[in-house]
């Protein structure tokens, strides 16, 4: 698999295939024209070559058909290209909600990659076949990409926020993984490999090792030592808003805005709080940024998303509601 | 042909604008549109050399996967100088600069550009960024890449950013100097009877690049010294450890560095409308498309820059908003390789070597151009984005495109430019070894990046190394390709068969004024009374 000379890649997930017939879709226009063009220029040099110094061609200034034509075949075929990738770009940009959560950090020069159940691996990734993997990524330096071309799938990792990659693997083997965005010195030592196993052998994998303690009972451990929860109380009596079952729920704003309670709103709410307040909470809570790294803030995301919504507590005690009038509701939706 | 048959008239005994004056001075302090385009010249011909030189050693370090020739921080700075001094002070600049200096007056039946000092400022502003640029690369190099993505290039890099940042700033002005003389030019002073449908498309795609020239570079410009300011100061408007945003920077950087990729080609396709008019003798095919192409080119180019971003975590809606508007950009670009095919049926072709290089350029564009769908393709990008696809993508609109253009319009006009023939048997035989060096060195390239191999990387994994050998051997015989001309065209400034005024029997006023052409380009202003290639109407004769 690592050695050889290939011109083609393996296809190890359920989008190989998919990006792949649109890419030899593109080959046959391509060759095509190519042809096309290539042939009537080979075609008429020949037919219309200069036979006498004092020749004078037929006075042709073109056609409004023809020139119709090859506006209008060309504009629908590159429709039917946009339709086509924009399909696949919609199934790359939404991930399955059941998918397996992997938190990635970039830094110069190499991939650090933490499982829920605690699992953390060095340029190397191990996910088992068939299931679906959402990877949840950021990047302590510069700009890097995660980048699995057996799997056609990449995404850049940005320092200051999260990006999302999604895929299925869909055969056992080791594949390539490579940063793709320019990242300084050893750009090109940024490269690692993923391992896709059976899933008993995952499973064996995963409980293999030294215990390791998992990343919800770690950033449980993280919300207590940094005292998050004295304020974050889950009964709603605290200064700060229940943050039970919050993930992914509408949150309305100080501003009268709503935000949806996301990778990203979480991250800038612990390092930079006072950018989106609760309504109803005043901006008290602590400024984080540069008190936790980036493994550590993942730690705390995976414990954030853990906790069940908490049924005891009273409606509309809080100030997290989730019901929020869709008409109202301004959302800003990352991919 | 009385292209080897030296004229009766003795050329030399003429007055014509490199012999009405001698001496250093004369030429630092010229105002002569096509002195400023001879200075120019030997300004590019050096970067472009030295630009070559950093490429040479890229693919001798690819040759082997391990990164064992160079260390992989000079091979980052080798890749980033290449791109640098490629784009900033070659391509940009190359087929304005010169071809459309020279051209541009004598195309419109002009004594000169509308403001000669201004024209001979620009080109001191090109040398004065050249040398801030040289000056950082000879102090140590920058290691970013030529696209100075934050926050590695403010925060992290040890390389002279800010001065190789200044020295693409600086050089921006001569763009754009460059540019406002010829819109004004083609606006103002066409000679009688020259209406703008009667202007040769050359023209047109030169008003066209110098649009995008005038809107584009201020916004490079107010970029780079953002970025300055970021590195110095640290404002916070690019690093996200100060409350910036990277992705800013990407936006503001492409908004004029997509557009700019047409400011290279589009003056490239102008030349290849005049010579394949030309040597098919036949009025160009759908001129008013041709026309209007390059001015939808330009319009449409500012619109599609967030096809970079692709992956860099731009929301979904945008992504797909730049992908239809990058595959609209691709119409005018099919349009006018349609009408160039078009023009020749039913013409009267010749072979000769400037026609071999517009050949060339409309195959390899074709090529560029339909892979281009590939990467607007925002589905089938994401595997490919950053990846050698993109490289061997580029490289055949910019290389294969641009250069080509420029190489055969600088055959074409170099007997005027200079009133000296070349020998045109090594000029066919460069013209092929460019054609098969060129689709060596970048096919490969393409087999490469759906493979997945990155670009910008130092090492590389052994299963790609084949291919980087093929390409590498390419590239070899595309070196000789270039050195060639370069050897044949000094030879003829000495030896070279002396030029008569219109060698190709070409139409265009540029032709009907001796080669080369006397200080005030014409004896008497030209007066139009016909279209530009009227090839059909009147035996345009070889003279």
């Amino acid at each position: 698999m690592f050695s050889g000379f290939p011109l083609f890649p393996d296809q190890a997930s359920t989008m190989a295939g998919e990006v792949d017939a649109l890419y030899f879709f593109l080959i046959a226009i391509t060759l095509f024209f190519s042809v096309l063009i290539a042939g009537l220029i080979v075609y008429f040099a020949i037919r219309y070559r200069r036979r006498s110094e004092v020749e004078l061609p037929e006075p042709i200034t073109g056609s409004t058909k023809l020139e119709a034509l090859w506006t209008v075949i060309p504009f629908l075929i590159v429709m039917i290209i946009f339709g086509w990738g924009a399909k696949i770009f919609f199934t790359l940009s939404r991930p399955p909600s059941d998918a397996m959560p992997i938190y990635v950090t970039g830094k110069q020069w190499m991939w650090k990659l933490q499982h829920l159940e605690g699992q953390r691996e060095i340029n190397e990734l191990h996910i088992p076949v068939g299931r679906a993997v959402k990877l949840v990524m950021s990047s302590e330096d510069v700009i890097h990409s995660f980048y699995v071309p057996a799997f056609r799938v990449k995404a850049d990792v940005l320092p200051g926020r999260y990006t999302h990659l999604w895929f299925k693997a869909t055969q056992p083997g080791e594949y390539h993984l490579f940063c793709a965005e320019y990242c300084g010195t050893k750009h090109s030592g940024m490269i690692g490999k993923v391992v896709v196993m059976e899933p008993a052998d995952f499973q064996a994998w995963l409980s293999g090792g030294p215990p390791a303690e998992s990343m919800t009972a770690r950033g449980q451990r993280l919300f207590q030592s940094l005292a998050c929860h004295t304020c974050h109380k889950s009964d709603g009596t605290g200064r700060g808003p229940v943050l039970n079952g919050v993930f992914g729920k509408p949150v309305a704003l100080q501003t009268g805005q709503t935000a949806i309670a996301d990778d990203n709103y979480l991250r800038e709410s612990i390092l930079n709080p006072g950018a989106k307040v609760v309504a109803g909470y005043q901006p008290v809570m602590p400024v984080f940024q540069g008190l936790i790294n980036e493994d550590a803030l993942s730690q705390i995301l995976a414990y954030l998303k853990s906790l069940a919504p908490q049924p005891a507590v009273q409606p509309g005690a809080t100030a997290v509601q989730p019901a929020v009038p869709p008409a109202t509701t301004q959302q800003r939706r990352n991919p | 042909m009385s292209i080897f048959v030296a004229p009766s008239i003795p050329v030399e005994t003429q007055e014509h604008y490199l012999n009405n004056d001698y001496g250093i001075r004369s030429w630092l302090l010229t105002r002569d549109h096509k002195r400023i385009a001879l200075l120019y010249l030997a300004s590019i011909t050096l970067f472009f050399f030295l630009g070559g030189f950093f490429a040479v050693l890229i693919r001798l370090e690819l040759l082997t996967p391990q990164g064992d020739m160079v260390q992989a921080e000079t091979y980052n700075k080798l890749f980033t100088m290449h791109g640098v001094i490629m784009i900033f002070f070659f391509l940009i600049p190359s087929i304005p600069a010169t071809l459309g200096n020279f051209l541009v007056p004598l195309m419109v039946g002009a004594k000169d550009l509308a403001f000669p000092r201004i024209n001979l400022l620009s080109w001191y502003i090109y040398v004065v960024g050249g040398l801030f640029t040289l000056g950082a690369v000879l102090v140590g190099g920058v290691d970013t890449g030529w696209t100075f993505y934050t926050p590695y290039s403010t925060t992290y890099s040890n390389g002279y950013v800010i001065a190789t940042g200044v020295g693409a700033f600086i050089t921006g002005f001569s763009s754009i100097l460059t540019g406002l003389n010829f819109i004004v030019t083609i606006h103002k002073m066409r000679a009688p009877g020259l209406t703008w449908f009667r202007l040769p498309l050359f023209i047109w795609a030169q008003y066209a690049a110098s649009i995008i020239m005038i809107l584009g570079t201020p916004v490079i410009a107010i970029t780079l010294v953002l970025l300055a300011l970021e590195r110095a100061f640290h404002i916070g408007i690019f690093d996200p450890a100060f409350g910036g945003d990277p992705v800013l920077f990407q936006h503001l950087f492409w908004f004029y560095s997509h557009p700019a990729v047409y400011i290279m080609v589009l003056p490239g396709m102008g030349v290849i409308s005049e010579l394949i008019s030309c040597f098919a003798r036949k009025y160009i095919f759908g001129y008013h498309f041709v026309a209007f192409s390059s001015l939808g080119i330009a319009v449409l180019g500012f619109l599609v820059w967030g096809h970079h971003l692709f992956v860099s975590g731009q929301s979904v809606y945008a992504g797909l908003i730049f992908s239809i508007l990058s595959f609209l950009v691709a119409i005018p670009s099919a349009i006018k390789v349609f009408n160039w095919t078009a023009t020749l049926y039913k013409g009267s072709i010749s072979y000769q070597s400037p026609m071999l290089y517009a050949f060339g350029f409309v195959g390899l564009f074709t090529i560029g151009g339909l892979t281009g769908l590939f990467l607007a393709s925002i589905g089938l990008d994401v595997h490919v984005h950053d990846t050698y696809f993109v490289v061997a993508h580029f490289h055949y609109i910019m290389v294969g495109g641009t250069l080509m253009a420029y190489l055969g319009g600088m055959h074409f006009w170099w007997p005027k430019m200079t009133g000296r023939m070349f020998p045109e048997g090594w000029a066919k035989f460069s013209a092929l070894v460019v054609f098969v060096g060129f689709n060596l060195t970048f096919l490969p390239q393409f087999i490469l990046g759906y493979l997945g191999m990155p670009r910008r990387y130092h090492a590389y994994p052994e299963e790609f190394q084949v291919l980087n050998v093929m390409s590498s051997a390419g590239a070899s015989i595309l070196g000789v390709g270039y050195v060639i001309p370069m050897i044949y065209f000094i030879w003829s400034l000495k030896y070279g068969a002396l030029a008569s005024p219109n060698p190709w029997g070409a139409t265009g006023l540029e032709w009907r004024t001796p080669s080369p052409p006397p200080p005030e380009n014409f004896k008497e202003i030209p007066v139009v009374n016909e279209g530009p290639y009227e090839y059909s109407i009147r035996e345009i004769k070889v003279v």
